[in-house]
């Protein structure tokens, strides 16, 4: 894979497919297919062929109806599933030239350990209802390898404030939190090992607007002050005209369209696009 | 190169837009559109609602994606860059570096304070909270924005309050080429002698600048030359405006009728 200055990850042709296949799973679905289910063989084509570069410091946005296959993308890149095929390479990782999907699973336990964060939408995703605040983001320390406990006191307090979680609350138990603070301590977890690429899915749905405006508010200020690049899922324009530079549009397992977030939304090129701009309220 | 020496080379642009969502239909938003601009020059330009006037602005920023022709942008740094196909890495760093964009409506981040709206441009250039914040004041002092609103959310302004504060967000970032859409539209006569006042002196510091502009009055104290863009036929010559003959465009609008 060609290294371009930059890019802090590169994604190149994933797949991931839920069932057996058959020789033309991909190509009976699709935007033009109006389904991501193969006729065939009723395999579910989540995500088809996929390419893309992160680049340092840059806010991505990721749009498109549920089952779109926005959210099986975040969860290949986490490792969470595994793709059917395609290629992943972290720049920080191998110089940036190894396929990190191919790695064994010490390798890719490391990537996700000391390269990457993720935030679902459902925070109890994230983080454990019955592990304190400050544990749940020490806890993501000790994967990265810090056993300082000094150190990893310190660090959760601080990202704990970052992220506007009363520090009296830090030994309470995330299950007798409200939904917008679960949410912010599942952030301040997924900044504690300071990955370079952070993975957010529909952080703010579910939200009510108060809080969703300062968790948006929190993301930003992130980005600017630690310059970890965002890869942002969400279904709403909103949040995605508000944050991200770029924007790619999916629709049936496939992007369908990649550009500036502006022109994404002020000039959609393709024609699921157009209908999904004309929509916004 | 042919044109060494200009900021910024519009070459035949033209915009289509093809409106799936009403079976295909084809809207024309401008049309082989050209002209030069050099360092430190402003270029008005005009013509009657639905002509292309922001369709060409929008087409050099790159919210609209061209349809054909070119957009050289001659960088500070000499590179010469064709924003209607350029990566989108490289439109995003001119961007936030050398080209700036002012709009008709402010859109900011809810619950932002105006005087962070402002430094936010500077932090993302790297500079400190607090003096991003002195120069962001600055600015909103420039602008003649009331003290008692620089700690509050602009999206509670009145229009010609949010209109300043999105010229200043703009200037703040120092911009080497400023496209202007209407920047005075809604303001009283007051302020629009400060934004006449502020857009002179950065005529004058060498910023070049391309304006949108219905007040020939206001335009007529600022820019160089015009271009008049006319729906369906060439355009004339309006009055007692500098006029480029030579760059008249010809910019046809069809469908209006059925929107």
């Amino acid at each position: 894979m060609a290294k371009h200055g930059g890019a802090v990850l590169e994604v190149r042709g994933l797949t991931r497919i839920y069932g057996t296949g058959c020789p033309d799973c991909l190509e009976l679905t699709g935007p033009d297919a109006g389904t991501n289910i193969c006729p065939n063989c009723h395999t579910i084509v989540a995500c088809n062929n996929i390419s893309f570069d992160l680049e340092q410091g840059e806010i991505l946005g990721i749009v498109g109806e549920s089952g779109s296959g926005k959210s099986t993308l975040l969860r290949c890149i986490y490792f969470d599933e595994e793709p059917t095929s395609g290629e992943c390479c972290f720049a920080a990782f191998g110089n940036g030239r190894e396929n990190a999907f191919a790695q064994t699973g010490q390798a890719r336990r490391y990537i996700r350990n000391h390269l990457l964060g993720i935030v679902y939408q459902n925070p109890l995703m994230g983080i454990k209802p019955h592990f304190t605040a400050g544990g749940n983001v020490a806890e993501k320390l000790l994967t990265a390898d810090v056993y300082n406990v000094a150190l990893i006191r310190q660090r959760a307090a601080a990202l704990l404030q970052r992220t506007e979680v009363p520090l009296a609350r830090m030994d309470d138990f995330p299950a007798n939190f409200s939904g917008g603070m679960q949410q912010r301590v599942q952030i301040a977890k997924a900044l504690a090992n300071n990955p370079p690429v952070l993975l957010l899915d529909e952080v703010s749905t579910g939200l009510d607007v108060s809080v969703q405006a300062r968790v948006l508010d929190l993301i930003k200020e992130i980005q600017r002050d630690l310059g970890i690049a965002m890869i942002i899922v969400s279904h709403d324009l909103g949040v995605i005209r508000l944050l991200a530079d770029r924007t790619g549009v999916m629709q049936h397992g496939r992007v369908i369209e990649f550009g500036l977030t502006d022109q994404i939304l002020e000039d959609p090129q393709h024609r699921y696009t157009q209908l999904l701009v004309h929509s916004m309220l | 190169m042919e044109n060494r020496g200009n900021v910024l080379s519009v070459k035949e642009l033209s915009k289509y837009f093809i409106l799936h969502i009403l079976g295909g239909k084809v809207i024309t938003g401008c049309e082989e559109i050209g002209f030069d601009l050099k360092q430190g020059e402003f270029l008005g330009l005009t013509g009657p609602s639905g002509a292309g006037k922001s369709t060409v602005l929008k087409c050099i920023y790159r919210t609209y994606l061209p349809t054909s022709g070119q957009v050289i942008y001659s960088g500070e740094d000499g590179r010469q860059t064709d924003l209607a196909c350029s990566p989108e890495r490289e439109v995003i760093m001119l961007r936030r570096r050398e080209i700036g964009y002012v709009s008709q409506f402010l859109k900011v981040m809810p619950r932002v304070p105006a005087v962070d709206v402002l430094a936010w441009e500077l932090r993302q250039k790297g500079w400190e909270m607090e003096s991003a914040r002195q120069r962001a004041r600055e600015y909103l002092q420039i602008m003649d924005i009331n003290q008692a609103l620089w700690d509050a959310y602009p999206s509670t302004f009145s229009g010609g309050e949010q209109q300043r504060i999105n010229l200043a967000r703009a200037l703040i970032a120092g911009p080497r080429l400023l496209l202007l859409d209407e920047p005075t539209a809604s303001l009283d006569a007051v302020t629009k002698q400060v934004v006449v006042r502020v857009l002179r002196d950065l005529k004058a510091d060498g910023t070049t600048m391309i304006g949108i502009f219905h007040d020939l009055d206001v335009m007529g104290r600022l820019v160089d030359r015009v271009i008049n863009l006319k729906a369906g036929s060439e355009a004339a010559a309006p009055g007692s405006l500098p006029e480029d003959t030579r760059l008249a465009c010809q910019v046809r609008r069809v469908g209006r009728d059925n929107q």
